[in-house]
């Protein structure tokens, strides 16, 4: 989230889109409720199906799954063309006025510089004009035609109300209501909530999805101001957390990045991070990368981390290519895996085409679970008839289950939507033989070692190196990482005038404290100050709210800085003064940035510096125009998902993301539509978390079993009965389940053709307290996002069948 | 808003009401005590209902109940109806508007709470259902002998008799929590404040602010749901459409005890009653004036001759 | 059902009085069965009737217990009714006499048996009892099962349970009235209980009432029925 949930309850108008927060998340919901309630604010959902958001909106309107970029750039077509856009905001705060090279060029849906062989592009044409001065160019009265403004304006125009209707087929009056809505947001006064999570994400153009809202909320002027942004809804309670500790295999923490094999110095990976401000008197505070990126690595070596060594950058591993869950099964299924670990994870259930998955796991030697419950995964190879129809006795892979204690045995920090670390306590000790995981990952770390050490292997030096300084090393406490996430002074810390700041092993307030030399260390650079000198404020519980705008300042921890909205500088105009007096959130007081919240911004920074808002980017603006930093393009672009039931109405050549990852031989999984000819989409249900609570029986009681959300229109033409069964097959499987024939999913008139969509909810399968249910991703492709790796779930082909149900034994 | 109710102290709090404070006791002639306890209710507000269950666990969870795992019959209400486990029950509408419009009403269903409990007139069981002064229903398990009359006083559906023991069940209001100062634990479950808790006074009154928040969005017909068919009740529904309540799963028009309740309870018992003593106050009094109807000698006789004359002897 | 012992022309037993067999003793055993329960249904119903007859629920082990036993009491009295009615339902057919018998009602009450046309068996009145109760006992017995929600609540709905209710109350008011009379009768009638203890009643007693009986007993036409 660039806001927080609190925030929320600040907004005039909540748009849900990509999300089903009702459904999803009730309890963030709740903020919802509240601006409605307290503010009268308006609530809009656009989404494939009349979803339990959607029943307390003001406004819904339909959608094709997998066209939200049509519909998006719709509105801001709609923004643009009615100049229904936030002048002031758009010109200072975005880079609409800077310049883009003369060579770039975007033709039949495809940028310049694309490559089809490798299915991706060279981006340089992307960038922008350089000046002789060293910075971009740019117009500020946004008349040049290459300023990104009118390359917008060109860009987006095709995306008019009809053409918006055809390929997304939303009704063009509700299209329009959304537009109007919207506008109504674009002058300071009033703000405007995106509210988005899976339902953007998980398509081959996840993150352009995102994007293209982003850029909407920028024409508004609705980034950085309250009850505004663009806010990304978690799943899990700690998702937020486990993205910002970079367990993504392309990411360290903190958001650094991880090696590649084309950077084998410190020197050469930060060599492409030196993030030069593009402007005057910017930030860019990426220029601090360095520092980061060394504290990281002395956590990581501790004493053996040297500027010698180039603090044991070489022990670090060095990727060939991204090792998202789809790339680990593809290899696994190529036989190429020895074993897998899985911490809590259900790789059966959660990754795309489970049949391949299901295969995958066959080849393994081992297959390792540290979980609370017994998962599906480590079942896979239990023949549940319909539900999972595997040949036991062929299948070799031993299977170990190392119980873990849940989290309300372990103490330890979750980190939220918000961005707010907060502490949780054990409400009882771990049940019967389990234990918590870092006590499980510290036994086996120790007794991997111990074998290097007794019987040697290859390349033992990295685990040799790391730094494994804990008061009981078989037990390291959860606050004890906390404080190593945020980083200490490895010796007396000096200003320039050589007073001390910080003595040796003090803990450090602020990533600021941090430097390159390797004389302070911390993991994770955005979360130093939540364990500090003062101690740890992820246990702070301190809910005063001097402003009254849902700030609680002194709740938890919010990462940057404690800050609760990011870019706040934002929410004051170049003279730093509020757009809204009754949002005034961070000002200039004529001396200093203050308001309710942490400025995101340097707070003796003076207005007339120039310096912009967007303090990350060597612009200090936001990017209308993303420059080379999506797979994809600069600007969003509507591409189908690559099962689709319709060619592309608007470029009809290319099919899919043209810079997405296909695996070899992948194309022909694909099912097409004259087979499969109607869209499916997956989701959550509110009564059950994930594949978790398919295991407790309060959970079953209130969701039994599988179903199929299908239009009355669609159970006719097939002649499916409410309640009766009903089989979904894809190109890659099939499942049973229950008809739920619905009035909350209509068929829509897509590119002339009537186009019907079935709902799929995804917290069912074989083992637990419901009925037995395939994994839904028995139907679903193995492709997803070009930039993310986010797997295609919300949208793909099917055929529904009316059945006489599972073959009774 | 409404303001949140603070979490109880972890120190032993006296109930704030019990047997002292009966209005009604079913099969019983009760003086409710002089003064009345302020009124409570629980107010739901369907619009702002997300139908999400929290309140239909949270109800399982209070109650220690064990509901048994169904099947899905193609809609969302799970189980499909109340039951004597199951106190409180989502229910879905789809309903297209006179706009076109899809509407999807979601209502929690349960005990209303009457001020005039058919449940409770209707009961045989001495002190097997109670009204408190404040205006919760109660049943209390072990007066309750089983006969379902309760089901067929109700005039919304809602008690259910168990087939284990044969026990009548429904929503309590959760009247431990109330009497120690909490809402019932649906209310302090609800994630959106869709339930709220308070006096009745404080509810009628909140209400109206909800239903000034409808109207503003279109809703020319939200209203609050407190049925004068039954002297009110102390659960309410704000709707959206208070015009036609129906809409909302069934949800009673003009509730009110039926009319064959309240014949079998009133007329019938009390006509029954004296039709019963007038015949044997009749045959009493007949006896008295005329005597026996005795057999008199010359029957004898009669019978003699006869017996004698038909046959040897 | 088993043949009656008192076979016409050998029912009438010289003496003095003469004595006339009138019940068999299964006769006598169905019908004593069939009032006990009648007159447990009746205490039971009118415990869970009116709240000032809840006291009545102890002699049957509490309220819960009155609440399982009653409709089981029901189930019973059907049955041994039933053997009543098999008894008994040929000579409770209506005749014109009856009608006369009925008209002078006056008489009937004032003991002026001399004034009526003689009697068979049964009389109007005992007959008019014979088919209210035969009626009621159905009616109670059908609308019993429909509020008998133990196991018949997911036949009916709640508004029939409700009509049911009402009906079932209402009949029963009616069949304790109905037995009111009936026993009210019997007593007034001196010589009348004795039919129904011992199986037997006086010629005197025959005489009065049921001449037309008496003279068929004497002359060995069937007279008593089964």
């Amino acid at each position: 989230m660039t806001n927080s949930w609190t925030d929320i309850g600040n907004t005039d108008l909540v748009w849900i889109m990509g999300g089903n927060a009702a459904e999803a998340h009730p309890c963030g919901f709740k903020w919802v409720t509240e601006a409605k309630a307290n503010r009268g604010a308006r609530l809009m959902v656009v989404d494939p199906r009349f979803t339990r958001s959607a029943a307390v909106a003001d406004h819904y309107a339909p959608i094709r799954a997998g066209s939200d970029i049509a519909f998006l750039s719709g509105v801001v077509n709609y923004l643009l063309s009615n100049d229904a856009i936030h002048h002031e905001y758009v010109r200072n705060y975005t880079n609409a006025a800077y310049i883009v090279r003369e060579d770039f060029d975007f033709n039949e849906g495809l940028f310049s510089g694309y490559n089809e062989e490798t299915r991706g592009y060279n981006r340089e044409s992307w960038e922008y004009e350089m000046g002789d001065d060293g910075f971009a160019r740019r117009d500020m009265s946004l008349r040049h035609p290459r300023c990104v403004f009118n390359l917008m304006k060109a860009h987006f125009a095709p995306y008019t109300p009809e053409m918006v209707q055809r390929v997304s087929g939303t009704p063009e009056d509700k299209f329009l209501k959304v537009c109007e809505w919207v506008a109504s947001s674009a002058n300071g006064e009033k703000a405007m909530t995106i509210m988005y999570a899976l339902g953007w994400t998980q398509h081959s153009h996840g993150a352009q999805n995102i994007r293209t809202a982003a850029m909407i909320q920028l024409l508004c002027g609705n980034i950085g101001v309250p009850g505004g942004g663009v806010n990304a809804l978690r799943g899990h309670s700690n998702v937020q957390g486990i993205t910002d500790i970079g367990t993504l295999t392309g990411s360290l923490p903190g958001y650094l990045a991880m090696p590649t094999d084309a950077e084998p110095t410190l020197e050469s990976h930060l060599a492409s991070r030196h993030f030069t401000p593009l402007q005057e008197n910017q930030t860019s505070y990426w220029q601090n990368y360095r520092k980061f990126y060394v504290s990281f690595l002395k956590s990581l070596y501790g004493d053996r981390a040297t500027p010698e060594n180039e603090f044991g950058y070489n022990w670090m591993p060095k990727l060939d290519t991204t090792y998202d869950a789809l790339k680990m099964f593809d290899v696994m299924h190529k036989g190429q895996t020895t074993g897998l670990i899985c911490q809590g994870f259900n790789p059966m259930m959660s990754i795309a085409h489970a049949n391949k998955s299901i295969a995958a796991l066959s080849k393994l030697k081992f297959l390792v679970s540290l979980d609370p419950i017994e998962t599906d995964t480590v079942r896979f190879w239990e023949n549940h008839g319909e539900y999972n129809d595997v040949d036991t006795a062929s299948i070799q892979t031993e299977v170990f289950m190392l119980p873990v204690a849940t989290f309300v045995e372990d103490e330890g920090s979750f980190t939220n939507s918000s961005r707010v670390v907060q502490w949780k306590w054990a409400a009882m000790a771990p049940s019967y033989d389990s234990r918590t995981d870092i006590d499980i990952l510290a036994d086996l770390f120790l007794r991997i070692r111990a074998l290097y050490e007794d019987e040697g292997g290859t390349a033992p030096e990295p685990l040799m190196a790391v730094d494994w300084n804990y008061a009981d090393p078989l037990a390291p406490t959860p606050e004890e990482l906390l404080m190593e996430l945020n980083g200490k002074a490895l010796v007396d810390l000096r200003d320039a005038e050589g007073n001390i700041t910080r003595r040796r092993g003090e803990q450090l307030a602020s990533f600021g404290e941090m430097r390159d030399d390797g004389s302070t260390d911390g993991v994770q650079w955005i979360y130093t100050g939540v364990y500090g000198p003062g101690g740890n404020f992820a246990q702070r519980r301190e809910n005063d709210d001097p402003s009254g705008l849902g700030v609680y300042g002194n709740w938890g921890f919010s990462w940057p800085a404690n800050r609760r909205i990011l870019y706040n500088r934002a929410s004051a105009d170049p003279s730093g003064k509020p757009w809204s007096e009754e949002k005034a959130y961070v000002y200039w007081d004529g001396s200093r940035w203050t308001g309710a919240d942490v400025p995101d911004f340097v707070a003796t920074s003076a207005p007339e510096n120039g310096t912009g808002p967007f303090i990350m980017n060597p612009e200090g603006v936001s990017r209308l125009w993303a420059r080379r930093m999506m797979a994809e393009g600069p600007f969003p672009v509507h591409y189908e998902p690559f099962e689709s039931p319709v060619p592309n109405p608007i470029f009809p050549n290319v099919r899919g993301n043209p810079a997405a990852r296909v695996f070899d031989g992948d194309f022909e999984v694909f099912g097409d539509a004259a087979e499969f000819p109607i869209v499916a989409t997956t989701y959550r249900l509110v009564e059950h978390f994930h594949y978790w609570t398919k295991n407790v029986h309060m959970n079953a009681v209130i969701q039994p079993q599988f179903f199929v959300e299908m239009s009355e229109q669609l159970a006719a033409e097939k002649g499916i009965e409410p309640g009766g069964w009903v089989r979904v097959s894809s190109h890659r499987g099939s499942v049973l389940g229950k008809a739920m024939v619905t009035k909350r999913i209509k068929p829509l008139q897509i590119d002339g053709r009537t186009v019907h969509s079935v709902g799929l909810p995804l917290n069912f399968g074989p083992i637990g307290l419901t009925r037995k249910a395939s994994p839904i991703n028995v139907l679903t492709p193995p492709v997803a996002d070009a930039n993310a790796q986010t797997p295609e779930f919300k949208a793909f082909l099917v055929d529904v069948e009316p059945s006489d149900g599972p073959a009774t034994a | 808003m409404f303001p949140v109710i603070p979490n109880p102290t972890t120190e032993p709090v006296q109930p704030s009401f019990g047997e002292a404070d009966l209005l009604r006791r079913s099969a019983s002639n009760i003086t409710p005590p002089a003064t009345r306890q302020t009124e409570v209710a629980k107010l739901i507000d369907v619009s702002k209902c997300i139908g999400c269950k929290a309140c239909q666990t949270a109800c399982l969870e209070w109650n220690d109940l064990t509901e048994e795992i169904g099947d899905n019959v193609g809609i969302y209400e799970n189980p499909l109806d109340l039951t004597p486990d199951t106190w409180t029950l989502m229910r879905y509408t789809e309903y297209e508007n006179e706009q076109g419009n899809l509407e999807w009403l979601i209502r929690k269903d349960g005990c209303m709470h009457c001020e005039d409990p058919g449940c409770l007139k209707a009961c045989p069981a001495p002190g097997a259902i109670v009204q408190y002064t404040n205006g919760i229903v109660d049943f209390v398990k072990d007066n309750c002998i089983g006969c379902g009359y309760c089901v067929k006083g109700c005039p919304f559906n809602i008690p259910r008799i168990s087939k284990v023991d044969n026990k009548a069940y429904k929503c309590t209001l959760c009247v431990d929590r109330v009497a120690v100062g909490q809402g019932p634990a649906c209310q302090k479950a609800c994630p959106t404040q869709a339930i709220v808790f308070g006096t009745k006074a404080e509810m009628t009154e909140y209400a109206q602010t909800r239903i000034e928040d409808l109207k503003s969005r279109g809703y020319a017909n939200a209203g609050l749901y407190d049925p004068p068919g039954v002297d009110g009740t102390h659960v309410m529904y704000v709707l959206q459409h208070n015009d036609r309540p129906s809409l909302y799963a069934g949800l009673a028009d003009n509730p009110r005890i039926s009319p064959l309740v309240e014949t079998w309870k009133g007329l019938s018992r009390y006509t029954g009653l004296t039709a019963i003593g007038a015949f044997a106050a009749i045959g009493f009094l007949h006896h008295l004036v005329s005597g026996p109807n005795e057999v008199s000698a010359e029957d004898e006789e009669a019978a003699q001759k006869l017996a004698g004359g038909g046959r040897d002897t | 059902m088993s043949a009656e012992p008192n076979i016409p022309g050998k029912a009438v037993h010289p003496g003095n009085p003469v004595t006339v067999d009138r019940y068999s003793t299964a006769a006598r055993i169905n019908h004593w069965i069939t009032a006990l329960t009648l007159i447990l249904l009746a205490l039971s119903g009118m415990a869970l009737f009116h709240p000032s007859l809840y006291f009545l629920t102890a002699l049957f082990g509490g309220g819960e217990l009155t609440r399982v036993i009653h409709p089981w009491l029901g189930v019973v009295l059907l049955i041994s009714f039933s053997g009543l009615f098999l008894r008994f339902w040929r000579l409770n057919l209506w005749k014109r006499t009856d009608s006369v018998w009925l008209s002078r009602l006056r008489d009937v009450l004032t003991a002026h048996d001399e004034n009526l046309p003689e009697v068979g068996k049964y009389n109007a009145g005992q007959k008019l009892v014979f088919w209210l109760m035969t009626v009621l006992i159905l009616v109670l017995f059908g609308s019993g099962l429909v509020i008998w929600q133990e196991y018949f609540r997911q036949y009916v709905t709640i508004e029939q349970m409700r009509i049911g209710v009402l009906v079932h109350s209402m009949a029963a008011v009616a069949i304790i009235c109905v037995w009111i009379v009936h026993a009210y009768a019997a007593i007034w009638v001196r010589g009348t209980i004795s039919g129904m203890t011992r199986g037997r009643v006086t010629g005197g007693w025959a005489w009065r009432h049921h001449r037309k009986w008496l003279r068929d007993m004497v002359s060995g036409k069937s007279g008593n029925g089964k």
